[in-house]
């Protein structure tokens, strides 16, 4: 019940934030679209912790702006080393261990490291995730596993 | 003004890191590789573009659909890549490496 209430707070958000128009008519029309889209999702088992994970709460923001640091400088060394006369580039095909619980801690994990350039998720296991790196120092990176825990931070119990 | 310098940093940013992938996208030898730099286009090169946009509309409704771009970008872009790197594994693509003889970078 929890997921469905925030589910339909967040499509009417959507909607008033994607329509701009304020008549009584269209502001009706938008909670019944809302009401019904949560209500198909409902019939259709998909509002759970997994679908609509607010269990996470203010964790994810916060690990966002972490993530966003890592893609920045992540970033610039793939640019430099596309810009430079020989890319020095020594790419590995390895598998990451992956410590999260849930497969929904895996999904971030394995989506944080596609994000991050430079770090590729090829396949995701029930232990690790196979990741295809551009530089063998990136891979290490990965492997000290400093991700892997801030994203089980993130996950929290299960 | 400043908001407008500031702006046209953070989109002059964004198409250098665009370009840089773009680049990386001709210049590197294989897929695996290529989405690599594809991955600095579409992360860090729309995040600025977008930056400088956000600030160029300042606290508007046409900001919050902005953002909105950058959150389905952030979660559709490597969902993508994923499933490319995923299917080119599974059709048999080898993973370009360095030759043993090559002195490591």
């Amino acid at each position: 019940m929890r997921h469905a209430l925030s589910l339909f707070a967040v499509l009417y958000g959507l909607w008033l934030a994607l329509s701009g128009h304020y008549t009584p008519f269209l502001l009706a029309i938008g909670a019944v679209c809302a009401a019904f889209a949560v209500a198909v999702a409902v019939r259709m088992d998909v509002v759970d912790r997994e679908g609509h994970p607010i269990h996470l709460g203010y964790r994810v923001p916060l690990y966002w702006g972490w993530l966003a640091v890592q893609i920045l400088v992540s970033s610039v060394r793939v640019s430099r080393i596309v810009l430079s006369p020989r890319p020095a580039i020594d790419p590995v095909l390895e598998t990451v261990p992956a410590s999260q619980r849930s497969d929904l801690g895996r999904v971030i994990f394995a989506n944080s490291i596609t994000l991050t350039p430079g770090t590729l998720s090829t396949s995701v296991e029930a232990h690790g995730v196979e990741v295809h790196a551009l530089t063998r120092r990136g891979m290490e990176e990965l492997k000290s596993g400093d991700m892997d825990r801030r994203v089980s931070a993130v996950e929290g119990e299960p | 003004m400043i908001l407008d310098i500031l702006s046209w940093i953070s989109i002059g940013v964004g198409i250098f890191f665009v370009m840089a992938g773009g680049l990386g996208l001709i210049r590197l030898p294989d897929l695996f590789t290529r989405l690599h730099a594809a991955s600095v286009a579409d992360t860090a090169g729309a995040g600025f573009m977008l930056l400088g946009f956000m600030l160029q509309a300042g606290l508007s409704l046409v900001t919050l659909k902005l953002v909105l771009i950058l959150v389905f970008l952030v979660f559709t872009t490597p969902t993508a890549a994923h499933a490319l790197a995923h299917a080119a594994l599974l059709g048999g693509v080898r993973p370009w490496t360095r030759k043993p003889k090559d002195p490591a970078p």
